[in-house]
């Protein structure tokens, strides 16, 4: 994880490397750190730079989720790489997660 | 022309990059196309966690197996094995979103991924004897997508 950016009651985070069952905790502790701000009720993942998921990483984003929707907020990505993009859409991550509109985003 | 490799290495986290880099030294000698390359990449990841996790249970003196081989049918074998926990009921562990509901953040997505990525999944297991797990794909390749693209425009 690379840094944040808040904006209101947004906070954008980049996400970089490889998000498997090693790296998970680390991102886990990085990310709960900022949830502790109670203010903060949309996340938001600029995947550009993640060039690897498993399902470690599907468990990972799904707590992070539910943290966000048990005070009302959402969670989204945004820019995905295509072997993540396809992570998403096998585990049905693309209907509770927003994706956002991304133009340099391709299909498998 | 027969290739074959086997690797052993410790049951420890940090290794699951190291079989995710060793699977793609050996199968880009097929000269798959990026996305092959990312669906063995992961699949190899989603069973070597299972080892590491299920199988042995955090355990750090495990050791899990890993060995591939391919021959001029292009198709990619690769075998990830342990002699851990083993598993009592292997349908129902390949379940979509089948987890051991140890407390952590899991998605019981593993065996799906394994399956939706590769052709074939095989898993053979035994209550504290270890897992099997077999992994079949065909790689196209660079040259197979060239050779349906020619026959494309020849029509």
């Amino acid at each position: 994880m690379l840094g944040a950016k808040s904006l209101g009651n947004a906070v954008t985070v980049v996400i970089a490397g490889e998000l498997d069952h090693f790296a998970a905790p680390q991102i886990r502790r990085r990310l709960d750190e900022l949830l502790e701000d109670q203010t903060v009720t949309h996340l938001v993942l600029d995947l550009e730079n993640l060039t690897f998921m498993d399902s470690s990483g599907i468990g990972m984003l799904l707590g992070r989720l539910r943290a966000l929707q048990s005070r009302g907020g959402s969670l989204s990505v945004k820019h995905m790489q295509p072997p993540v993009e396809k992570l998403f859409r096998l585990s049905g991550l693309d209907r509770v997660i927003g994706v956002e509109d991304d133009i340099r985003g391709g299909r498998l | 022309m027969q290739n074959q490799m086997e690797l052993t290495f410790s049951a420890l986290p940090q290794n699951e990059a190291f079989a995710r880099v060793a699977i793609a030294a050996f199968a880009v000698q097929l000269n798959p196309t990026l996305p092959e390359m990312a669906d063995i990449k992961t699949a190899v990841s989603e069973a070597v966690t299972n080892a590491i996790v299920h199988g042995y249970r955090g355990r750090e003196d495990g050791l899990v197996r890993m060995s591939a081989e391919y021959g001029d049918r292009r198709l990619l074998t690769v075998v990830i094995r342990d002699e851990g926990c083993g598993i009592a009921d292997v349908e129902k562990a390949m379940q979509p979103f089948y987890s051991t509901g140890d407390g952590a953040e899991r998605s019981g997505m593993g065996f799906c991924v394994m399956q939706t990525f590769m052709d074939a999944v095989e898993v053979d297991s035994a209550v504290d004897r270890g897992t099997t797990v077999t992994m079949r794909k065909y790689i196209t390749g660079e040259v197979g997508l060239h050779r349906e693209r020619m026959l494309d425009e020849i029509g």
